[in-house]
């Protein structure tokens, strides 16, 4: 397993992170969310310090990460677009966001722009049903938007208006 | 503005205290409800008499949620719609120290094209009943004072102080209360099977993890009333004797997180947590969990090992959690909603609640109305109202006034209700019956542009996802369902798939591990019940008649029909439509990719499925 040499300059803040927590199995997911809020991702090192923070094989906590959608093995960029996909979004053509999204940034959900500058997610609900179809650029709520006004904020964001 | 030493003396509604009540929920939040409370704030520097308060609507009053920021004035009730931060001076010079209304940022009914003052007034409104979501729009989530007002905590000093545990379990069973999650179990007879249970310590849960897209009323109370779900675990924590408490919350609800954990410390200082609550023998204290994203989690046993620090997979159920629950101790697990009609059914008594709803259904039901209807939002009404009563007459309606196709209830495990049953009273063993379920109490309106097989693939496909994988029926099952239905959608089903369909369907009810595999076929049987022409459509026409399904769907527009007014043109997004300003348009079939983004758009129904 290889550990990115940035990693290790992060040791002792990955572990301060860690330290707000005591050594109990009860506590691996808010540590996990914790550290995944702070570096978009959960960095390998951190993976095997947690493990033995709180006294589980690394197996265990690789476990968690890969089972639950919230933890991402892989850095993530600086702008998270999530695009919501659930029912109601749906029938009000969610899809539709994405295909602009795709035009626009040349990548499809779970990947990430090659400058490392947008991430595009799709997530099941997010409980603003009545302003579908929602989008969600790092915490920040967009409802009611159609194909123009993606173009018009990714722009807002840094994006290219179309790669083409 | 106005000093939180003053807080008491607040009460929307009731006071003379002229107060400014800023929406800041999710919805209003994406509209810009941070600024115009930060306008009215600065604004109102200056008058130190008037008040203006932050608070949490529920998403979509009247589908205000969408005409949002909404600024309520007390203790006038006025509502003001769409405001902006400009507005607000001419708020507080016109309405504030005048008293007169500005009559454009008010409501304007769409049927009477009357303005209204206040949402009161208004059907969707009026038509409700509400028990769960009592105090949400009404009191600021952030004032443990502001909840006091309104008769927070009182139920707890009344069981606490006047009532043996026995007694508050009889009061939940004599008023018939059903679990509000999803499978209606009785509230009561889970807390007696939890107190009679052997083992200490007994933990007390509350599932937060709204996981059904397009239901949201659990993050309106937790959001909006957080004190009313603590309060409600108190009373159960009394009854059935528990030290400890668990929220399990999604993580993606960063506002009822922020609320949750404040309630909580606030409540401690308070003393309604902690030790000798109240200088009873009751000591208890709750623990906020943020949820890992996965939509098992709402699975009992999924939720405990998640709360355990494991992967959330579900385990049988031949001992129920009231016996072995959380690390093998008894516990009880109840959502969101159930906990917040707890205290009034402990306040107001058994009759009271037990007068409501359907002989087999009590009390009332949060459902989050959304989709293809003209008023969205969170509706509560009694059990036993009808779908026509809450589309109709609450919702207003579909939108644009196309027809109505089928109303999906209970989210994933649920199933699409066809126009013939529109006036089945609702209630948890109705809607069994009808092929659907309660769920959580999401209702999605479809109209004649939703494909109902594309529907059952959507369903199938977001199972696929969060199926855990530990059962072959569920893992295999969901996967074959989802290959076929895909199939189908693209045009490369046949006649045989439709038995196929129904054989795994049948497999994975008997044979899946938890409920979650259970009932994941029943969005595939229903549809399949209700819509079984829409298949054969698709397999022998080719045809996808709501023009959803790219590879079987191609637009013409009528030249008959079409005024040029570019509409269609804005909107495709591959520039495949041509054609001069107020001049007949065309697509150009070789590079249109079949979205149907312009056969939806178009206002005049110029755009044709072939």
């Amino acid at each position: 397993m290889q550990i990115d040499a940035k990693e290790y300059e992060n040791a002792s803040a990955y572990q301060s992170l860690i330290k707000t927590y005591a050594g109990k199995p009860e506590y691996l997911l808010a540590i996990m969310q914790d550290i995944q809020r702070q570096y978009n991702y959960l960095p390998r090192l951190a993976i095997t310090m947690i493990a033995s923070h709180v006294g589980l094989p690394v197996s265990r906590v690789y476990a968690m990460a890969s089972f639950y959608k919230a933890f991402s093995l892989t850095p993530k960029g600086r702008f998270v677009i999530r695009v919501c996909d659930g029912t109601a979004c749906h029938i009000k053509n969610s899809e539709t966001l994405l295909d602009q999204l795709e035009k626009q940034l040349q990548v499809r959900p779970g990947q990430t722009t090659a400058d490392g500058l947008f991430s595009v997610e799709t997530v099941n609900c997010l409980g603003a049903c009545a302003l579908a179809p929602v989008m969600v650029i790092n915490g920040k709520v967009y409802g009611k938007v159609n194909r123009s006004e993606v173009e018009r904020i990714i722009k807002e964001y840094g994006g290219q208006s179309d790669a083409n | 503005m106005g000093g939180r030493a003053m807080q008491t003396e607040m009460n929307p509604g009731k006071g003379d205290r002229q107060t400014v009540l800023v929406c800041c929920g999710t919805g209003c939040t994406a509209n810009g409800g941070r600024e115009v409370f930060k306008a009215f704030s600065q604004s109102l520097q200056h008058h130190p008499e008037i008040e203006v308060l932050p608070v949490v609507k529920a998403t979509g009053c009247n589908g205000w949620c969408e005409k949002g920021p909404l600024v309520r004035l007390m203790p006038k009730d006025i509502t003001y719609c769409s405001v902006a931060p400009a507005d607000v001076d001419e708020i507080i010079s016109k309405t504030l120290l005048q008293g007169v209304p500005v009559k454009r940022l008010l409501y304007r009914d769409p049927v009477s094209k009357e303005h209204l003052t206040s949402h009161h007034l208004t059907d969707f409104y009026r038509k409700q009943h509400k028990i769960a979501l009592r105090n949400i729009g009404e009191i600021d989530p952030g004032q443990i004072d502001d909840y006091i007002q309104r008769g927070g905590y009182q139920a707890l000093q009344k069981a606490l102080l006047g009532m043996e545990r026995q007694e508050v379990i009889d009061t939940i069973k004599a008023a018939g209360l059903r679990g509000r999650g999803g499978g209606g179990f009785p509230t009561g007879q889970k807390w007696q099977a939890c107190r009679n249970a052997a083992g200490n310590p007994k933990y007390i849960i509350c599932n937060g993890d709204e996981g059904d897209p397009g239901a949201f009323m659990d993050r309106s109370i937790m959001e909006g009333d957080p004190h009313t779900v603590i309060e409600g675990m108190c009373l159960g924590a009394y009854a059935v004797g528990a030290a400890r408490g668990y929220i399990y919350v999604r993580d993606e609800y960063d506002l009822a997180v922020q609320y949750l954990r404040q309630a909580i410390d606030d409540a401690r200082q308070r003393g309604y947590l902690g030790k000798n609550i109240l200088n009873s023998e009751l000591s208890f204290d709750i623990e906020l969990v943020r949820g890992g994203g996965a939509f098992v989690c709402g699975e009992e046993t999924a939720l405990l090992a998640s709360i355990e620090g494991r992967v959330g997979e579900p385990h049988d159920k031949y001992v129920f959690p009231t016996e072995k629950g959380l690390w093998g101790k008894p516990t009880v697990i109840n959502n969101v909603e159930t906990w917040a009609n707890v205290p009034v059914i402990m306040l107001h008594g058994a009759e009271s609640f037990a007068a409501i709803g359907t002989d087999k259904s009590k009390g009332t039901k949060v459902f989050s109305l959304v989709g293809k209807v003209v008023n969205t939002g969170l509706v509560e009404v009694p059990m036993g109202t009808t779908l026509r009563e809450i589309i109709y007459e609450i919702g207003g309606g579909v939108l644009k006034k196309r027809s109505f196709k089928a109303v999906q209830t209970g989210g994933p495990s649920g199933g699409c209700i066809p126009a013939a049953l529109l006036d089945l009273p609702i209630d948890f063993d109705s809607l069994t019956e009808a092929g659907s379920m309660m769920g959580s109490g999401g209702l999605i309106v479809m109209d004649d542009h939703t494909c109902m097989v594309e529907v059952a693939r959507y369903y199938v496909s977001f199972l696929a996802g969060e199926s855990c994988g530990k059962c072959t029926p569920c893992r295999e099952g969901i996967r074959a369902l989802l290959e076929i239905l895909t199939r189908i959608c693209e045009g490369q089903g046949s006649i045989e798939d439709l038995d196929l369909l129904e054989d795994i369907s049948v497999t994975m009810q008997q044979a899946s591990l938890c409920a979650l595999g259970r009932t994941a076929p029943n969005p595939v049987l229903s549809t399949l019940r209700y819509f079984r022409d829409e298949y054969l459509e698709h397999i022998q026409q080719q045809r996808c008649p709501a023009g959803v399904c790219r590879a079987l769907s191609v637009f013409h527009i009528d030249p008959e029909i079409c005024n040029g007014c570019g509409v269609c043109v804005r909107h495709c997004s591959v520039n495949a439509i041509r054609g001069e300003k107020k001049q007949v348009h065309v697509i150009d079939e070789s590079i249109c990719i079949h979205c149907g983004e312009c056969y939806r758009q178009c206002a005049f129904d110029a755009i044709k499925l072939r």
